[in-house]
C-alpha cells in the first residue's frame, strides 16, 4: 500500500513539475529570443514578464473552441489528447536521482525502472506522431494535411537514426534500463566522451523528432500557414503546444540520461559530506539533473533563434543519406571495438 | 489484480477488433485497429513479455499503421467512396463463421486445450535474444534476407519507368 502511494505522489510530483516547466518554457523561449534579438521581451505581467505564463493559460481558456466545417469532429477533438500523451508518459522510466531517505523507506527517484526502459520509450514515443496526423487530417484543409504528412515522414525517418544512434550505448552497458546506463556512466567516462559521434547523432535525430528548428518543416509558417494546427484554436491548440514542449524537456531529458551521465555529478558526489549524507546526495542528483536539462532546453532555444530552416528535400537527404549510413557504421565500429572485451 | 487487468485488455482487443471490421471510415477503422494492436500489447506484459510488447508497439503500432494511415489520407477515402460492405453475401459469411468460432471453443472445448503461458524470464530481453542469435539463428537470418527482397523488389518496381 505504502508503495502505491509513493508511486502515486512520484506520478503527480513529476507531472507538477513537467507542466510547470513547460509554462515557464513558453516564457524562456520569449525572453531567450528577445535576448538574442536584442529585444526586451515580455516584461509587462508581473516583474520581469514571470506571470506571463498565467496570463497565457487564462487567455486559451477564454478563446472561442472553434472546429472548422468539413471537420470530422471526434478525431479533431482526439488529436491534441493523441499529441500530448505518449509525450508525459515517457517520463515513467526516467531517472532523476538515486535513493531518497524518507522516513525510513528508501525511495527511487523513477516511477518505474522496466527491464525494457529504453525500449519503453521509443515504443511510446513512436506513437506520438498519431496526434499529429490526426490532427492534420482530421481538419479538413490542405495545409493542415500537407504539414502531418511532413511530420508523420519527417519522424518516421529520423527514428531509425535516433534508435542506431543509441544501439552502441546499450552494447556498452549491456542492459536496456536507464538507471543501468545511469550507473554506468557513474563509474565510466560519460558517453559522450566515449561516444561522440553516437551522441551527435542521438542529438540531431532529436531536434528533428521534437519539430524544432531547423527541422520544424510541419509547421513551416511562409508555406504551411501553421501546419497541422492551423484549424485548432484554445486549450486543443494549447495542448498541441504543451505537447511540443513537453516532448522537448524529454528528448532534452533523454540527451542527459544517455550521454551526458544522468542525475551524475562527478567528483563533488565522492566529497565526505554527501558521501554522509543521503537525503542530501539525493537532493543533489536531483538538482544536477535538473541543471543538466535546463542546459540543454536553452541549447534547443538557442538553436531555434540562431538557425534558418532546411528545405523539405535537404531534411530527407540529411535524414536517409548521411544520418542513416552514419549511424549504421558507428554501430558497427563500437561492434568491433566490444569484441576485444570478449574472452 | 492480475486477471482485471487480463479482462481489461482481452474485452478491450475484442471490441476494438469489431469495431476495426464495421467502421465505415478508413481512418477510424485503422485508429481502432492501433487500439487492438495497443490491447494485444497490454496483454503481452500481464504474460511479463515485455520486450514483446514494447516491440508490437513501436513496430505495429508505431511504424506500420503511420504507414497505413498515409495511405488512407492521401487517397482521403470517405465512406461514400467504398462500396457497401455489409451485402447479403458478406451477412451470412459473419453468421456463419461466428457459428463456428462458438462450436470450437464450447463444442470441441478448445479454450481449455492450449498450453497454458509460461510468464518469467522466458520474455526477456537476454532469453529471447539467446534464442533468436543462438537456437534458431538461420531462421532468423533468412527472414532477414526476405525483407530485403522485398524492399529491393518495391524500390525495382517504383522505378520501372
Amino acid at each position: 500500500m505504502a508503495e502505491l502511494l509513493i508511486t502515486v505522489v512520484k506520478i503527480l510530483v513529476i507531472i507538477l513539475v513537467v507542466l510547470t516547466g513547460v509554462a515557464y518554457m513558453t516564457l524562456a523561449e520569449r525572453k531567450v529570443s528577445a535576448f538574442i534579438q536584442w529585444r526586451l521581451g515580455p516584461n509587462r505581467v508581473g516583474p520581469w514578464g514571470l506571470l506571463q505564463p498565467i496570463a497565457d493559460g487564462l487567455k486559451f481558456v477564454l478563446k472561442e473552441d472553434f472546429t472548422p466545417p468539413g471537420a470530422n469532429r471526434a478525431l479533431h477533438a482526439l488529436a491534441p489528447m493523441l499529441a500530448m500523451t505518449p509525450a508525459l508518459l515517457t517520463y515513467a522510466v526516467i531517472p532523476f536521482g538515486g535513493t531518497l531517505p524518507v522516513f525510513g523507506h528508501e525511495v527511487r527517484l523513477i516511477v518505474a525502472d522496466l527491464s525494457i526502459g529504453i525500449l519503453f520509450i521509443f515504443a511510446i514515443a513512436s506513437l506520438g506522431v498519431y496526434g499529429i496526423a490526426v490532427g492534420g487530417w482530421s481538419s479538413n484543409n490542405k495545409y493542415a494535411l500537407l504539414g502531418s504528412l511532413r511530420a508523420s515522414a519527417q519522424m518516421i525517418s529520423y527514428e531509425i537514426a535516433m534508435g542506431l544512434a543509441v544501439i552502441p550505448v546499450i552494447m556498452f552497458v549491456g542492459s536496456l534500463k536507464l538507471t543501468d546506463i545511469v550507473a554506468h556512466q557513474g563509474a565510466n567516462p560519460w558517453f559522450v566522451l566515449s561516444q561522440p559521434l553516437s551522441c551527435l547523432l542521438f542529438v540531431i535525430a532529436a531536434f528533428a523528432e521534437t519539430n524544432r528548428l531547423p527541422f520544424d518543416l510541419p509547421e513551416a509558417e511562409p508555406e504551411l500557414v501553421a501546419g497541422y494546427h492551423t484549424e485548432y484554436s484554445s486549450m486543443k491548440f494549447a495542448m498541441f503546444m504543451l505537447g511540443e514542449y513537453v516532448n522537448m524537456m524529454t528528448a532534452s531529458a533523454l540527451i542527459v540520461t544517455l550521454f551526458f551521465g544522468g542525475y551524475h555529478l562527478p567528483w563533488v558526489e565522492t566529497l565526505p559530506f554527501f558521501q554522509a549524507n543521503a537525503a542530501w546526495l539525493a537532493l543533489l542528483q536531483v538538482a544536477t539533473f535538473l541543471a543538466k536539462v535546463a542546459l540543454w532546453l536553452f541549447l534547443f532555444l538557442w538553436v531555434r533563434w540562431s538557425l534558418p530552416r532546411f528545405r523539405y528535400d535537404q531534411l530527407m537527404g540529411l535524414g536517409w543519406r548521411v544520418m542513416l549510413p552514419l549511424a549504421l557504421a558507428n554501430l558497427a565500429f563500437y561492434g568491433l571495438w566490444s569484441l576485444k572485451d570478449l574472452p | 489484480m492480475r486477471e482485471v487487468f487480463f479482462y481489461f485488455f482481452a474485452a478491450l482487443a475484442v471490441l476494438s477488433g469489431l469495431l476495426v471490421i464495421t467502421r465505415r471510415n478508413p481512418l477510424t477503422a485503422a485508429l481502432y485497429l492501433v487500439l487492438a494492436f495497443f490491447a494485444l500489447a497490454g496483454v503481452y506484459v500481464l504474460m511479463d513479455a515485455f520486450f514483446l510488447a514494447a516491440v508490437q508497439v513501436a513496430v505495429y503500432a508505431g511504424a506500420i499503421m503511420v504507414l497505413f494511415l498515409f495511405v488512407i489520407m492521401l487517397l482521403n477515402l470517405g465512406p461514400d467512396d467504398l462500396p457497401p460492405i455489409m451485402t447479403r453475401r458478406v451477412r451470412w459469411l459473419y453468421a456463419a463463421a461466428s457459428a463456428a468460432l462458438v462450436l470450437l471453443f464450447l463444442g470441441l472445448d478448445l479454450g481449455r486445450r492450449l498450453p497454458a503461458p509460461t510468464p518469467g524470464a522466458a520474455g526477456e530481453v537476454g532469453a529471447i535474444a539467446a534464442r533468436l542469435f543462438g537456437d534458431y539463428l538461420l531462421p532468423f537470418e533468412i527472414t532477414a534476407v526476405l525483407l530485403l527482397v522485398a524492399i529491393v523488389g518495391s524500390v525495382a518496381l517504383a522505378h520501372r519507368e
